[in-house]
């Protein structure tokens, strides 16, 4: 667990899982950030580019994911709570 | 869902704060939805540095007996009419949710979105607006000791980097577009504003390590760095390094984000949709911001970009109006004509140079949602025959984004906006009244068609 991590927990942080993987983050932080942190990219385009998000405030829907089986969400739009599910279409990046 | 309100507002950053809070004095029932999940607006929602007169504001806006539908988005009209009408909306909930807010007037106050230019490696992980870098380090993003370049044009530059540097990142340039002698009249125009002044200054201190550099721009945003490392060959591409170009000088500067903005264009798409006459992009209103639509009100950036206390003035003359004191609105309306000078000060020092329309190389994406490059774009007549052809512009963001680069690139202007606003559960848009929840709907549709996901 990353410094970051623990810090959420400590301060009662939310965990989530995007793509399986836990991730810790302090109340209040939105699933595109988590995204982010978890290192995983939004979303796949048409031509198979790896995307993420690029206006932060709920225009350009590039951040769009599956929250908790939902398809098309704006993951920018969305804060994070705990347990969500959130899956990309993405690959992870490497750190 | 069902809500009636005397007074509907839409969005909730300065102009639809003050535009509630000056309507709910007179206890008329006030309906305020955002799309976003806290209200502020671009400006004022998490987290950013608040100055007195914005808390003043939230405060009143927070005590005031007014519903605040936040995380709803106002996706059709169903009606309108002289004594009112109804808006639909979804809830950004997973699952879906929809509502009808019917009202006897409406505010719209939607404030703008940045403009995207297309440059090579423009759609790579990590280049983002710059407003939309600060909006995503507001939402959580950890930024300390990234290090940014910070480029485009508009004061939002110097504002999104003060910000950045505060939470710790190592922000290595501000690259602004405009040539100092197309800035100098927005100092002018400054000197008269004192506040606004003192804020700009307050930024540069604050970055004052940071070179600033007029006439520069992002030539190429590279998924290597200039020393020749790159990502293995299985991994993904990301953002290593800008190149960027000032007066022929061309250099790379290593980074871990590229927030690039090229000032703001309005939202207009709502009003546009409800026939409230445009001219020159901006909804037109009459000195108590009403709309050429009677029962409807247009305040904040919507009808001129003129920062945030050209936007809080506006809201509260149309708060005021459409609450029926017409006096106070007018007496504030004087005020308005005040702040042109530094609205039309500050549309000048933003006019993009026009060697910004080389940027794009034919290979480049300029429609992110369909993936249309540039060579497929050049020599079509308008925006609609480029959307017959290469779709461009009919992905979910509906034009909002390829639409501010088209229209610098081509001088292509927005065609007719048509229903859903935004993509939303096909569900969402045939019931008759908007019920609950929707189980497991996910059909999608956007204005040309639906999409399965
Ligand atoms: C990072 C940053 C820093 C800034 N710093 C400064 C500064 O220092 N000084 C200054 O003067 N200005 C600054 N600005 C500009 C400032 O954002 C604007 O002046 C101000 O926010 C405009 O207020 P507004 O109410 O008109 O629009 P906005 O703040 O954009 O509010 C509009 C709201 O409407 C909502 N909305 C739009 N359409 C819909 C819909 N269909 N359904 C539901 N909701 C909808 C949006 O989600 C949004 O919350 C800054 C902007 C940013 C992004
Ligand atoms: S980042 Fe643009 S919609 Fe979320």
């Amino acid at each position: 667990m990353t410094e970051r991590a623990s810090t959420a927990l400590l301060s009662g942080g939310v965990a989530l899982s995007v793509d399986g993987v836990i991730v810790q983050v302090p109340p209040g932080t939105t699933v595109a950030a988590a995204v982010c942190v978890a290192g995983a990219w939004t979303r796949r385009s048409v031509s198979g580019e790896p995307r993420a998000p690029l206006c932060g405030m709920g225009i350009c829907l590039e951040c769009r994911v599956s929250i908790d089986g939902a398809p098309y969400q704006r993951a920018c739009q969305t804060l994070c709570a705990p347990g969500m599910q959130v899956s990309t279409c993405g690959e992870p990046a490497l750190p | 869902m069902t809500q009636t309100f005397d007074i509907l507002v839409i969005g909730a950053g300065p102009a639809g704060v003050a535009a509630a809070t000056a309507a709910a004095e007179g206890g008329l029932r006030v309906g305020v939805v955002d799309d976003n999940p806290s209200t502020g607006g671009q400006i004022w929602r998490r987290g950013a540095a608040s100055p007195a007169a914005a808390r003043r504001w939230m405060e009143q806006f927070e005590s005031a007996a007014i519903t605040r539908l936040m995380g709803w988005q106002v996706i059709d009209c169903l009606r309108l009419g002289p004594d009112g009408g109804v808006l639909r909306a979804e809830g950004n909930t997973p699952g879906g949710e929809a509502a009808d807010l019917h009202f006897r007037r409406l505010i719209l106050a939607t404030g703008a979105r940045e403009r995207f230019l297309p440059f090579p490696g423009w759609t790579l992980p990590n280049v983002m607006g710059a407003g939309g870098l600060d909006a995503m380090v507001r939402g959580g993003l950890p930024i300390e000791a990234k290090r940014v370049v910070v480029a485009g044009t508009g004061p939002l530059l110097l504002a999104v980097a003060a910000h950045l540097k505060e939470r710790g990142a190592q922000v290595m340039a501000i690259c602004e577009q405009a040539s100092p002698a197309q800035m100098a009249p927005l100092g002018w125009a400054l000197l008269r504003q004192p506040s606004k002044l003192r804020q700009g200054m307050g930024y540069r201190w604050t970055t004052r390590k940071t070179p600033y550099l007029t006439r520069c721009w992002p030539l190429a945003a590279l998924a290597e760095s200039s020393v020749g490392e790159s990502d293995g060959q299985n991994s993904q591409p990301r953002l290593r390094s800008v190149r960027l170009q000032r007066e022929g000088r061309q250099w790379t500067v290593e980074c871990d984000y590229l927030a690039c903005g090229f000032h703001l264009i309005p939202n207009t798409e709502l009003a546009a949709l409800l026939g409230c006459a445009m001219r020159d992009g901006f909804i037109v209103t009459d000195e108590q911001m009403q709309t050429s639509m009677p029962g409807v009100w247009c305040a904040g950036e919507p009808t001129s970009i003129g920062g945030v206390e050209c936007s809080l003035l506006e809201g509260q003359i149309a708060g005021l109006a459409a609450a029926g004191k017409t006096g106070a609105a007018l007496a504030l309306s004087k005020r308005r004509a005040g702040m042109q000078a530094f609205v039309e000060a500050l549309e000048r020092a933003c006019r993009l140079d026009p060697r910004l329309r080389d940027l794009a190389a034919e290979e480049t994406i300029v429609c992110r949602c369909e993936d249309v490059r540039m060579a497929a774009l050049r020599g079509r007549s308008d925006g609609r025959d480029a959307k017959l052809h290469t779709r461009c512009g009919m992905g979910p963001c509906q034009g909002r984004i390829c639409g501010g680069a088209t229209e610098f690139l081509f001088g292509w202007r927005a065609g007719q906006v048509r229903p859903p606003l935004y993509p939303a559960l096909v569900s969402s848009l045939m019931e008759e009244e908007a019920a609950g929840s929707v189980a497991g709907g996910a059909e999608y549709a956007v204005s040309e068609g639906i999409e399965n996901v």
